[in-house]
């Protein structure tokens, strides 16, 4: 249960009663609008005092949020979508979608990792993790990004990669391996959006990219919560202590030059404002890809190299130094 | 330099062999093994032949011929979360180093194996659980990409539980680090060997691991993204034993083979020596067109 919602129930208490208000005053004599105002100034306030600063584990917390925006929901945003489909080899998994895509000028192939919005969708979408089929399907879409000389745009929404026995029979470990050679040399520009929960490894094989973006409140770990108090601790329950170490927030990413920007969010979350998020992060992404077409293949690649390979934190015995980032 | 300086070098080697007990007890067999017998049949029981786990510093004695020429030793590990739980990151790393005579969970170097040159990195599992953190990926990158520039074929040697959750998504980005540097390798022409032992999971075999040209494992390796753990707590019934053996790989055809501990040198060099006779073959073309 995401604590969240339980902590949203007084919003939605406000916004019905506001809600009631106006509709009891239309076309009524009554003005009740010093009520409405009333109301609507303790909401923000209500909104304000809950959400105005978010500890780490919250922000996990509002990354999985069931209302929050998700890969569809980018997608659908786009000027136009063709899907595609399956890995060419054993499935299609449901936990990755893509295909081509327009956006304003540009024609791009884009990828998401699709979580589900209720029970049911997740069961059908595997919780959004994918099995080695998803990730092989990913790298396929990815080459023929290549292939067709256009832009690859990624959303990442993942607790990790599925930890299932078909999906070590069927070598997760190769298959995100082999994503990671992909994308560290695709031949066109590439752009990576964390939209909600980027976990582990299972993240970053679609998240190696000439710019990776974050939206305000998602996150992006080296393992889940979870998992790394699971690991260390062995007791998942100590996932929000967890949490409050691992520096996993879009501001500490953007701290240690993994993520090169943030967008902002409403108070409250994305899912106060689907819509308008969807609309920003595009606009966005359309602006990053004008600036990455600026650049030629030679250049882009050379940048993703060094980007990735200052990435880290040392001592130089020698140097006395400490190292990059 | 000299193989008996390096191995002095600075690490407290031979006082962790002085303080440890003289007879280890076979986890396999419950046989009792006298430890200078156990390492003189490079850590292999003698009744039952299970492999145990080897220091970094052992195989390369095991493998190389002559000199180890180690990079990158000055890369050691900082602290860049400040991470504190029952003890500090610093303080777990300081334990350890006491505990392994490493200073970090891999060694990087260049030495030959059968008179073939190789850059090889190998991870020692007793060090943070051979965990890759920045220096394991700062000191592998810096292998793979020297390996590039003089041209040589580059051999790694994996254990570890994964990416190491004190230095948060810095190890991740290990991963991405390690993977571009393979790419310009590979485009190089080298090859790339590796060779999982155990334990090969997480972080380490989503990434250089399983990028291989040719990937070996040894005898009854466990080798898998997930740890057994978890995919039992997420399935709620017990996986067969054999479940994420090298065996097991090597049937769903995940890996190239599995060796015998014995017989690892000899391989090694056999496949270095067709990877040779390529590149002589390229140098003849070249020549003649």
């Amino acid at each position: 249960m995401n604590p969240l919602l339980e902590r949203e129930k007084g919003l939605l208490e406000l916004e019905r009663r506001i809600e009631d208000l106006r509709s009891a005053s239309e076309g009524k004599r009554i003005d009740m609008s010093a009520e409405i105002a009333s109301l609507e100034s303790k909401y923000r306030q209500l909104l304000a005092e809950l959400f105005g600063s978010l500890t780490p584990w919250e922000k996990v917390h509002m990354a999985r949020h069931p209302r929050r925006p998700t890969a569809l929901d980018y997608i659908a945003g786009f000027d136009a979508f063709d899907e595609l489909h399956g890995d060419r080899m054993f499935r299609d998994d449901p936990a990755i979608v893509g295909g081509f895509a327009r956006l304003g000028g540009h024609s791009i192939v884009a990828i998401g990792q699709q979580r589900g919005r209720d029970m049911k969708e997740n069961l059908a979408r595997n919780f959004g993790m994918s099995t080695p089929e998803g990730y092989r399907k990913g790298e396929r879409l990815a080459q023929l990004a290549e292939r067709f000389n256009l832009p690859l745009v990624t959303f990442v929404d993942t607790k990790g990669a599925d930890p299932g026995i078909l999906s070590e029979e069927h070598a997760q470990s190769e298959a995100i391996a082999s994503s990671l050679e992909v994308f560290a040399g695709l031949k066109v520009p590439t752009l990576c959006v964390v939209i909600g929960e980027g976990g582990s490894g299972g993240a970053l094989a679609l998240a190696i990219a000439d710019r990776v973006i974050m939206l305000e409140h998602s996150v992006y770990s080296v393992a889940s919560p979870e998992g790394c108090a699971a690991i260390l601790w062995g007791d998942a329950s100590k996932a929000d202590e967890a949490a409050a170490h691992l520096k996993l927030t879009a501001a500490d990413l953007r701290g240690f030059g993994i993520a090169d920007e943030v967008i902002p969010e409403p108070l409250g979350g994305a899912h106060r404002d689907p819509e308008g998020t969807v609309t920003r992060v595009l606009d966005r992404v359309g602006a990053l890809l004008d600036i990455l077409e600026t650049y030629s293949l030679r250049e882009l690649l050379d940048a993703r190299y060094e980007k990735y390979r200052h990435l880290g934190s040392w001592r130089d015995a020698v140097a006395g130094s400490d190292g990059a980032t | 330099m000299p193989m008996a300086d390096w191995l002095r070098g600075g690490r407290n080697r031979d006082k962790v062999r002085d303080d440890a007990a003289q007879w280890v007890k076979c986890p396999s067999c419950g046989e009792v093994l006298y430890r200078p017998d156990l390492s003189a049949n490079l850590d292999v029981c003698a009744r039952c032949s299970h492999h145990f786990r080897m220091r970094a510093h052992d195989r390369i004695l095991s493998l190389v011929d002559g000199d180890f020429e180690e990079i990158a030793r000055d890369i050691l590990p900082a602290d860049p979360l400040a991470w504190t739980d029952k003890k500090s990151y610093p303080q777990k790393l300081a334990d350890d180093a006491e505990k392994s005579g490493m200073d970090e969970a891999v060694l990087c170097g260049f030495g030959s194996i059968g008179g073939y040159d190789v850059a090889l990195g190998v991870m020692d599992f007793h060090f943070r659980g051979g965990t890759m953190g920045s220096v394991v990926g700062e000191r592998l990158t810096r292998l793979i990409e020297a390996a590039t520039l003089r041209r040589l074929p580059c051999t790694i040697f994996t254990a570890s539980g994964g990416a190491r959750m004190e230095e948060g998504m810095l190890a991740l980005m290990q991963m991405a680090k390690t993977t571009a540097a393979v790419l310009r390798l590979k485009a190089s022409g080298e090859p790339f060997i590796t060779v999982l032992t155990d334990p090969t999971t997480g972080g380490v075999s989503a990434s250089f691991a399983f990028q291989a040209d040719v990937i070996l494992a040894e005898r009854n390796a466990m080798i898998g993204f997930a740890g057994r753990r978890v995919i039992e707590q997420t399935i709620r019934q017990r996986l067969p034993d054999r479940f994420q053996t090298a065996e097991f790989l090597l049937e769903r055809g995940h890996i190239d083979g599995v060796v015998e501990r014995a017989n690892l040198k000899p391989t090694l060099e056999r496949i270095l020596g067709y990877a040779r006779a390529g590149r002589e073959r390229r140098k003849r073309a070249e020549l003649s067109a």
